[in-house]
């Protein structure tokens, strides 16, 4: 530590005898950054200022007013929320929402014993990674036409598969009773590359030693996994379920791909939150209850958040 | 002890052969991760009659490439994949630029109100982008610059996530480097520049990572603001080919598989940075 710093010292005295160093003059190292800071600072404050926090209170105010698509708008108070909460169709999307994160959240243990997996492989650990990882690089659209034309209910392949086993054929997203369902099961399966990449960098922390001494009481593989990787893991498997939960409340592109166009009646029934919300914001015009959406949604993933927060002091492990 | 150690190899010799039922569950999940990948490629090699076929063939009949045939005559391909990278690389240079930028200063220049100015950042990155989509149409309306690449680009720019990442990462930099830098003469952006920004290096990458990625697969704003069509990315136009094409589905995998294998590629050769991007941080929102 001294031998660093004490360089640092001699340099500059050899530079001053170089006379014309204007740098000499200013040579305090604690020189004023109120100048610089500004610089540094200014794109970003500016940036933010006018592109989010002036949207966010945009949104606020909207939420409060009715906004139609010429004119001024005006105050309406909490009319919009008083119709967005005796709106059958809000309560639907969130219904929605809620069971596809339900549905999200178990793709979690799948993620976890999975990644515990891959870390106990020596070779071909790379090529796991990056078949797992796939979903998470190709557009979400993409694997939405192609998840719609497996789920096709007329010559989808999973009905084909399904029908080995002697399951009825179904209209998997043409069919209200099963398009959460099968949205969950696409988005377990998009997410588990980016799951098993976070969860993996907590296993790494595990101390090796830990596994040694067991195994030298005797402990098998999976008394291992439940008595020792799981409990250390719980702070990523918390991280986890955080961003899961807050990204899964925001679904949209799935239902987009995969329910719009040809009369597809089960779209009424499927909506999520966001997606209503871009149907009356971006669709129909309608800002005024657009924003009440996009306030009440924040509002959930905040109770969300907090409860999760609530809850970890139950389950998750800080060693 | 050397009983301990002869035990502890044996065990360890037992050990050495069980790693294959491991082997056997990871190749029946990677095999469900890439079923829906391979029969996208299968059907799009197949004629629209044998794609809807019961039951299916699995491996095409007569091997067609005409998907490929109609979907680029009748997809401007080229310019939407200009646009998409156009938007990428906008948004990935700026957002490093200011991100850096802000992200220094919160770490080492003390100024007044930083820790108010910072929670304020703080605050917004906890907030869903769906809270400020409207008041970002509407600003992008006001300046004509609907269906335009910078209306793609211009918000993603500007990032607390960004911001915070990069403050992180400067936080945990030795000053000493920094103070023989202003020893030697050097002023607070020579500082940033030559000093504490090539050290940022892994950061950027995660960022830049990071960033693209979110950039290139975004559907909502994008959508929302190229009403017309014009000047559409990817995803707009890939979404739009659905009600196109309606049951050709040869083609319509065709397109999602043209679409995608860029960023594919990409990700295939910088394996390492997306792995580290998406653990330093985690993607999503």
């Amino acid at each position: 530590m001294t031998s660093v710093t004490s360089k640092p010292v001699r340099r500059p005295a050899g530079r001053r005898t170089g006379v014309t160093d204007p740098g000499g003059r200013r040579a305090g190292v604690s020189e004023p950054g109120g100048r610089w800071a500004l610089v540094f600072v200014a794109p970003a404050v500016l940036g933010l200022a006018a592109l989010y926090l002036w949207p966010f209170l945009s949104t606020f105010t909207k939420s409060f007013q009715d906004v139609p698509a010429f004119g001024p708008a005006t105050f309406v108070g909490l009319d919009n929320y008083r119709a967005l909460l005796s709106d059958e169709e809000f309560w639907k999307a969130f219904r929605n929402s809620a069971l596809y994160t339900a549905i999200i959240l178990l793709g979690i243990p799948v993620a976890v014993v999975l990644a515990a997996l891959v870390e106990q492989v020596g070779r071909g650990r790379a090529v796991y990674r990056v078949l797992f990882f796939l979903p998470v690089v190709t557009l979400p659209v993409a694997i939405g036409m192609v998840w719609r034309f497996i789920y096709n209910g007329d010559f989808g392949l999973l009905n084909t598969v399904l029908s080995w086993f002697g399951v009825p054929a179904q209209f998997w997203v043409a069919d209200a009773r099963f398009t959460v369902y099968a949205f969950g099961v696409v988005g377990i399966w998009m997410s588990l590359g980016i799951n098993m990449i976070i969860l993996g960098a907590g296993l790494q922390a595990i101390p090796k030693a830990l596994y040694e001494a067991s195994s030298l009481d005797g402990a098998g593989r999976i008394r291992q996994f439940v008595h020792i990787t799981v409990p250390l893991l719980t702070p990523s498997i918390f991280f986890v379920t955080i961003l899961s939960v807050i990204a899964a409340l925001q679904m949209f592109d799935l239902i987009f791909v995969m329910l719009r166009g040809v009369n597809n009646t089960a779209l009424a029934d499927s909506k999520t939150i966001v997606y209503l919300f871009y149907e009356k914001a971006f669709v129909q015009f309608h800002q005024g209850y657009g924003a009440a959406i996009a306030i009440v949604l924040l509002l959930v993933i905040m109770i969300a958040t907090a409860l999760q927060f609530r809850l970890q002091r139950s389950w998750v492990f800080y060693g | 002890m050397a009983e301990l150690v002869r035990g502890r190899a044996r065990r360890r010799r037992g050990a050495a052969p069980r790693t294959w039922p491991i082997h056997v569950v990871l190749t029946v999940a990677a095999v469900i991760m890439v079923v829906p990948f391979a029969w996208q490629i299968l059907t799009m090699f197949k004629t629209t009659a044998e794609a809807t076929r019961i039951p299916p063939t699995v491996l095409p009949e007569a091997f067609s490439t005409r998907a490929f045939a109609t979907f680029f005559s009748t997809v401007p391909f080229w310019s939407m994949f200009a646009v998409s990278v156009g938007a990428l690389v906008l948004r990935v240079a700026g957002q490093l630029a200011v991100a850096a930028l802000a992200g220094y200063a919160f770490a080492r220049i003390p100024f007044r109100g930083r820790n108010a100015l910072f929670g304020l950042f703080i605050g917004m990155l906890m907030v869903p982008s769906q809270l400020f989509l409207i008041g970002q149409y509407d600003l992008m309306k006001g300046l004509a610059l609907l269906d335009t690449l910078p209306a793609l680009a211009i918000p993603g720019m500007f990032s607390a996530f960004g911001t915070f990442l990069m403050r992180q990462a400067f936080l945990t930099m030795p000053k000493d480097y920094e103070e023989a830098a202003r020893l030697d003469g050097a002023n607070t952006l020579q500082v940033f520049w030559y000093v504490m920004l090539p050290m940022a290096r892994p950061t950027l990458a995660a960022l830049s990572v990071l960033t693209g990625l979110y950039s290139w697969n975004d559907l909502l704003w994008p959508l929302i603001v190229s009403p017309s069509g014009e000047n559409r990315p990817l995803p707009v136009g890939l979404a739009g080919l659905q009600g196109q094409f309606g049951t050709d589905y040869p083609t319509l995998m065709a397109g999602a598989f043209v679409c995608s294998i860029p960023l594919v590629i990409v990700f295939l050769v910088m394996q390492r940075q997306f792995f580290a991007g998406i653990a330093s941080s985690g993607l999503k929102g």
